[in-house]
């Protein structure tokens, strides 16, 4: 099949969704009133509440939620076949991730642009407000496992990418440097700095870097672990203005430069799908479709870290109620096309399903290894770069998404730790430094822990962050849905994805719980265990809620 | 036509500018206003009967600062002026 069909049918599908469902679900649902006073008008300060132009509030808002979390997710699972993992980006982008993300936006921007956390607290309980802190905690504590142990794959499966990788830090400190201490412009700092970046990206492959393979008895992989979890530790204490912040910026070009060109390629190029609509020759081990595919793509579909930030910076800045329709779920859209371009990647990129089933040879493999090395093939196919190059640049993308999540993702364990010292009157532990030291011996535990002495089997660990990560997003449902039916409107639209959620969480964990105990991996049961108990805790939060929301009358607003 | 191209490219400054600031613009003025308390506490640091090496210089600034004293230590948590001879409100 060509996967110019498949690109068609997967825009198409969203774009329909974003034209249609979301303006009955703005209009009708959620009621954006265009005269509602948002509080980035009411609490104006220049700081938190600015009042932002639309374009510029769904640029960060979807640059900041589209990472590599979406890349990874699809990758993997297009280990059942394209179909699956396809159809279920294309229809929870249109009738989870879009509705959830607006929906929280809504939320936060109806209560004072309150951030979800808060809003469990007041809208659900005290006891959901805990339950939301530990699950946050869990969350980024995977992720950033996760990406550790990703990149450290992507640098050794491409020496050639290491020079550009580490290289692109040193253009963003320049970067930084010269916007805050407003030297020069951003317009051309910006193409100063993108032509750097991809001057590195060029030469990059004439210098392959590798570690050696064994460093006083350390893998290469655990080095460049321990070497990435060093440099995050250092990236996280640095001011935002110096590191984070100039690539976050750089990642938000990246992001458009990828999509387009990865895109283009496949328009051009017309490459095939070589892998199954539905594999039915899964290498043993792998766990049933059913309910893992919808734990295993979690970013793409629906993630509760939309949730996050769309209450946490976007709800703040939203001009008009009525953008939080063209900020969220047009966030969303984009957020499950980069997913698309993962799926087709990973699927069309191999010149034979002999060369597909060599990568995809057990559950866990592929991922981003998959999308670079078949999205370098579509590449140099469509557009004729040459394919070192070509792998380069997407090893580059990916290995800087996840470590600016990774660099974010420490920087908020910290504060957690932070708080915590606070609450429980522990003094060291509310300094940065010994807050950073926990969070990334924590990280390494999980990394090390799940994986053995060579981290590598970080990947494992997948399944359980997407669970995870659902469990945050149902939280947030469970917000909008008691808001829904407080007004005596329809709730059907987001607490029909909420159960969907919870069942399919509840099941892949209590799956994943057996096969962990069948492999006596005690390590990863007693994780698995961890998030269960918390799954359990937001359903029986959520059946409490709901009971009593349905019992109360109706307001009136 | 090339008036038109350099407003446009202008408003492309501006958004991209936006872009840049806004996700950052909260923990950048916090950062800001930290350092602004460090160097009110250097100025005003003898009144206070912290010895201050540079005292002499930073005499000259006081004055000067008269509108951000008030704002700085309410933010330290102290409703009227902590100095007896240097009153604000």
């Amino acid at each position: 099949m060509s996967a110019i069909v498949l690109l068609l049918l997967g825009l198409g599908g969203m774009a329909a969704g974003y034209l249609f469902y979301s303006r009955f679900i703005a209009n009708r649902i959620f009621k954006l009133d265009p005269d509602f006073r948002t509080p980035a008008h009411e609490f104006e300060d220049g700081v938190d509440f600015v009042p932002t132009n639309r374009y510029v509030l769904w640029g960060h808002h979807f640059t900041s939620v589209a990472g590599a979390a979406p890349i990874v997710g699809p990758a993997i699972a297009v280990i059942w076949g394209w179909l699956p993992a396809f159809v279920w980006v294309v229809l929870g982008t249109i009738f989870f991730a879009g509705v959830h993300d607006s929906g929280a936006l809504w939320a936060s921007v109806r209560n004072r642009a309150k951030s979800v956390g808060a809003l469990t607290g007041e809208v659900v309980g005290h006891r959901a407000r805990t339950i939301f802190m530990i699950v946050i905690f869990l969350v980024l504590l995977m992720v950033n496992a996760v990406f550790g142990v990703v990149i450290a794959k992507l640098l050794i499966n491409n020496p050639g990418a290491v020079v550009p990788v580490w290289g692109a830090i040193a253009v963003a400190l320049v970067i930084g440097q010269l916007i805050y201490r407003r030297i020069i412009g951003l317009g051309i700092v910006s193409v100063v700095g993108v032509a750097a970046l991809y001057s590195l990206i060029y030469i990059g492959p004439q210098v392959p870097i590798a570690l050696p393979d064994q460093v006083m008895g350390l893998s290469a992989s655990a080095s460049w672990i321990l070497l990435l979890f060093a440099y995050a530790a250092i990236a996280s204490l640095l001011p935002v203005w110096m590191l984070l912040q100039p690539r976050d910026y750089i990642n938000g070009l990246q992001l458009f430069v990828g999509l387009i060109l990865l895109y283009g390629a496949v328009l051009i190029g017309n490459p095939t799908v070589v892998a199954p609509m539905i594999n039915v020759d899964v290498p043993p081990g792998t766990p049933s479709l059913l309910p893992l595919l919808f734990v295993t793509i979690a970013c793409g579909a629906i993630s509760g870290f939309h949730g996050l930030v769309a209450s946490g910076t976007s709800s703040k800045q939203l001009h008009q109620e009525t953008d939080a329709r063209f900020v969220g779920y047009f966030g969303a859209v984009g957020e499950g096309s980069l997913a698309l371009a993962a799926i087709i990647a990973a699927t069309a990129g191999f010149a034979s399903l002999a060369d597909w089933q060599a990568v995809y040879t057990a559950f866990g493999k592929g991922s981003l290894t998959a999308f670079v090395d078949g999205g370098a093939a579509i590449l140099a196919g469509g557009l004729g770069l040459d394919a070192s190059v070509a792998a380069t640049l997407l090893t580059v993308m990916a290995a800087l998404f996840a470590g600016t999540t990774m660099d974010t993702g420490l920087r908020l364990q910290r504060y957690i730790f932070q708080e915590w010292g606070e609450i429980y009157q522990q003094k060291w532990l509310t300094r940065p430094l010994p807050a950073t030291l926990l969070s990334v011996a924590s990280c390494l535990l999980l990394a090390f822990g799940a994986g053995g002495a060579d981290g590598s089997g970080g990947l494992l660990i997948w399944p359980l962050f997407g669970t995870t990560n659902q469990l945050l997003a149902g939280l947030t449902l469970l917000v909008i849905t008691i808001m829904l039916v407080r007004r005596g409107r329809p709730a059907i639209y987001t607490l029909g994805p909420l159960v969907f959620l919870l069942v399919m969480t509840l099941l892949a964990l209590l799956m994943q719980l057996k096969s962990f105990y069948d492999k006596q991996d005690w390590f990863l049961l007693g994780l698995d265990l961890v998030v269960l108990v918390a799954a359990l805790l937001v359903t029986l939060e959520c059946a409490a809620a709901l009971k009593k929301a349905f019992s109360e009358p109706v307001e009136s607003t | 036509m090339a008036n038109r191209i350099l407003g446009a490219l202008r408003r492309l400054n501006e958004l991209g500018t936006q872009y840049y600031n806004a996700p950052y613009r909260a923990a950048i003025a916090r950062a800001k206003r930290d350092e602004e308390d460090l160097f009110m506490l250097l100025v005003f640091s003898e009144m206070m009967g912290i010895p201050n090496p540079a005292a002499w210089s930073t005499l000259e600034l006081q004055p000067l600062l008269m509108d951000r004293f008030h704002e700085w230590h309410t933010r330290m948590g102290m409703e009227r002026s902590p100095l007896d001879h240097f009153r604000c409100c």
